[in-house]
């Protein structure tokens, strides 16, 4: 059977359990008695497992007459992003903030146009600050009859969401997808050669879309490429100096190069629609209040920029410490596959040279690194630290 | 320094603020001009944001105005609120004669037609009349500037000082001015100790004259003011570098003390290891040949070397490790900042001593 489902790679207990669910609510919007449905829910597992692709598959079925056909109208506009009564928000800054949220939630409320549900799709719910989850908190605790809010996090943890909401969600657990399905999605829908497939898959990680990429963007892969060849550089404290920056450098780069268009079309357009360069009688009344406008768009720009550039440094993270992992792996014999399937020479190399504890105080400090990073800390500091402690071992 | 000769004693030291400000070497001879010719300048642009300064030079304006005529009437205007009408009204000859100051303040904030209507007098001026304008000397306003200094008006200039050196001129100067004398030494602890605002400068320059016999000495100084008003994190962080834990501790709860933030004392204590521990890599060298391979000032390479003496490449390591969890402990990881920074300079020594943990 095809549906709004196959979208998802490997995970098949999550697409039993929102099948039903769906099942559940069409019986409820025929006015029948039923059980399965709950008004919110939490998807959860690991990045590039598919919870947003989840969430929004399971919000086409809700809002499919024959739960998630993928062919119909309402799946094609819920699968766009075009549905009348399906609210999504996708966080491009760092947080979502309480005043975003409280309008999002009072629009919740209304009836659904469409007469079956009225859904919000939060992706990156572990963005909300504490008074937006608050504000949810309210709504979540009182819905109305046909809404239904739907969560994206990476975990239940209290870091990730808060226990009040979480108490009040149905959690619907995606698992990393074995290589192997993402390879064979590789394969099969994007045509790409099997070996190459089964490489990218590997190396993503379990990260579907980042497996995309890899498989089909050189540029990812150049960058990946020169991740790698981070350890083989450190030969001293400077060299350590210049790969932080060189790493500061590319995800600087890499995040500027995302941005940098949409920033100057969004500000173009605002100063258009502020009525920016017209001459004539009320021109200059009415370009007052522009700088205030414009100053709020670049605040948001900028917190659209840290995040890009720290989603960037963050991935280059997880590649390294894949790396390690593979020493490590190597170091211990241990009968699994390498995350990193071409460097792996390189890894033996290492694994000949260190010992397993030296190994393992590596791959922790790129991973403190990167809990650094989450708590704020000066990018480049938090780097320089970890490629220091990456040269001692 | 010309002393004042053309005015008398009438409005000299009468208070601080009117008298002859001459902060800088470069800058004695326009202002000597006005005092050989000792008649009230007809045109004159005060051009810079230095409050003192710009305070300073139209009080200097106004006396010469009223010793030469002490009946001198003295008129305020904001350039930004006056209108050309207004201005003809108050430049026009007075039915009673005698001089007349008119200051114009925020020169680089009148409007077109006032600048018109300005530039258009200062073709002709009345002698009469001592046109004032003040000009925070940015380039707003620059044209206006450029035509009052073109019509030949005087060009006094009040710019911040910003570089160390000039503010030690200027409360030598200051010393000097008020009659007294003093050295290098006590201008630069009088610095240090109570900042770098000029008006706060020239208070504690008369405080200080009022105190002594007029000899100011550095000893002096310390006798009346205690601490530092200006300490940065780099302060900190160079007493850390070189291991010096009580000049380090006492920076920081200086900086603390004054308002500095926590987060770019962290930011400055990272600075400081970076710098040491590239410039270490780096070699030994010639500072200015290493400064463009490294992209650092060659004074801040040599004082690199300077503090990485006693440094070990492990113990380094270890440093970078405390100014990164000092990092986060300032940006909401710790509950007292105050002493994450402490113990954050307490590991940079340890490490230092130690030579590395492993």
């Amino acid at each position: 059977m095809t549906g709004v489902f196959d979208s998802l790679v490997g995970q098949h207990d999550a697409i039993d359990t929102l099948r039903r669910a769906a099942a559940a609510a069409a019986a409820v919007v025929r006015g029948e008695p039923a059980q399965g449905m709950t008004h919110a829910w939490i998807f959860t597992g690991p990045p590039g497992s598919g919870r947003s692709v989840a969430a929004r598959a399971f919000a086409a079925a809700l809002q499919c007459a024959d739960q998630g056909c993928g062919t119909c109208a309402a799946c094609h506009t819920t699968l766009a992003g075009t549905h009348a009564d399906v609210r999504f928000v996708v966080p491009e800054g760092l947080t979502i903030g309480v005043g975003e949220m409280r309008a999002l939630v009072l629009r919740a409320a209304s009836a659904p146009s469409q007469g079956r549900w009225q859904v919000l799709l939060i992706e990156d719910a572990d963005r909300l600050t504490e008074a937006a989850g608050n504000a949810l908190l309210k709504a979540i605790e009182e819905p109305p009859p046909r809404t239904v809010f739907l969560l994206c996090t990476p975990s239940t943890h209290p870091d990730d969401i808060s226990v009040t909401v979480r108490s009040r969600c149905r959690v619907v657990t995606l698992r990393q997808p074995p290589a192997e399905a993402v390879a064979s999605v590789l394969v099969n829908r994007d045509g790409i050669d099997p070996a190459e497939a089964a490489w990218a898959a590997a190396a993503a990680q379990g990260h579907v879309g980042r497996a995309r990429r890899l498989a089909r963007d050189p540029q990812a892969r150049a960058s990946r490429d020169k991740v790698l060849g981070v350890p083989r550089r450190l030969t001293g404290i400077g060299a350590a100096f210049d790969a932080a920056s060189s790493l500061i450098e590319a995800a600087e780069s890499e995040a500027a190069a995302a941005v940098v268009e949409v920033d100057a079309r969004e500000r173009a357009d605002l100063q258009t629609a502020l009525g920016a360069g017209g001459t004539g009688k009320g021109a200059a009344s009415a370009a007052r209040g522009m700088t205030g406008a414009i100053r709020e768009l670049e605040r948001r720009q900028k917190s659209r920029a840290t995040r890009a550039q720290r989603d960037a440094l963050d991935r280059a993270l997880v590649d390294l410490a894949g790396f390690y992992r593979d020493v490590l792996v190597d170091k211990l014999a241990a009968p699994v596959a390498p995350v990193h399937a071409d460097s792996v020479e390189v890894a033996a190399q290492a694994a000949a040279r260190w010992t397993p504890e030296s190994t393992l105080r590596r791959l922790e400090a790129v991973l403190a690194c990167r809990a650094e990073i989450e708590l704020n800390v000066k990018p480049r500091i938090a780097v320089e630290a970890m490629m220091l402690a990456l040269w001692r071992g | 320094m010309p002393r004042v000769t053309g005015v008398g004693p009438a409005y000299r030291g009468c208070e601080w603020g009117i008298g002859l400000v001459v902060p800088l070497q470069k800058r004695r001879s326009t202002w000597d001009d006005i005092w050989v010719t000792t008649a009230p300048p007809v045109l004159c642009l005060v051009s810079g944001d230095e409050e003192l300064l710009v305070a300073r030079a139209v009080a200097d304006v106004t006396a010469l105005a009223r010793a030469s005529d002490p009946d001198t009437d003295v008129r305020e205007l904001e350039a930004n609120s006056l209108l050309p009408s207004e201005l003809d009204e108050v430049l026009s000859p007075s039915l009673f004669g005698g001089r007349r100051v008119l200051v114009v303040r925020n020169g680089q904030d009148a409007k077109k037609d006032l600048v018109a209507a300005l530039l258009r007098y200062a073709q002709e001026p009345d002698p009469e009349v001592s046109l004032v304008v003040t000009h925070a000397g940015g380039a707003k306003g620059k044209a206006f500037a450029e035509g009052l200094q073109a019509a030949g008006a005087k060009v006094l200039r009040a710019a911040k000082l910003t570089r160390p050196k000039d503010r030690a001129e200027f409360v030598r100067d200051e010393i000097r001015r008020l009659g007294g004398k003093s050295t290098e030494d006590a201008a630069e602890a009088l610095l240090s100790a109570v900042g770098n605002d000029l008006r706060e400068l020239a208070a504690a320059c008369s405080q200080l004259m009022a105190d002594t016999d007029g000899r100011v000495t550095a000893e002096t100084v310390n006798r009346y003011y205690r601490g530092r008003a200006e300490v940065s994190g780099f302060t900190v962080a160079d007493a850390a570098m070189v291991g010096d834990v009580p000049a380090a501790l006492e920076a920081l709860r200086w900086a603390l003390q004054v308002g500095v933030d926590p987060v770019p004392i962290a930011d400055a204590l990272a600075d400081g290891v970076r710098t040491v521990a590239r410039v270490a890599a780096a070699g030994r060298g010639n500072p200015y040949q290493l400064a463009s391979a490294l992209g650092m000032p060659a004074w801040k390479i040599e004082r690199a070397q300077r503090q990485g003496r006693g440094w070990t490449p492990e113990g380094l390591v270890d440093a970078m490790r405390a100014a990164a969890d000092c990092n986060a402990a300032v940006k909401g990881g710790s509950d007292d900042r105050g002493y994450a920074l402490e113990a954050a300079i307490f590991a940079m020594s340890a490490a230092r001593k130690a030579e590395g943990t492993r």
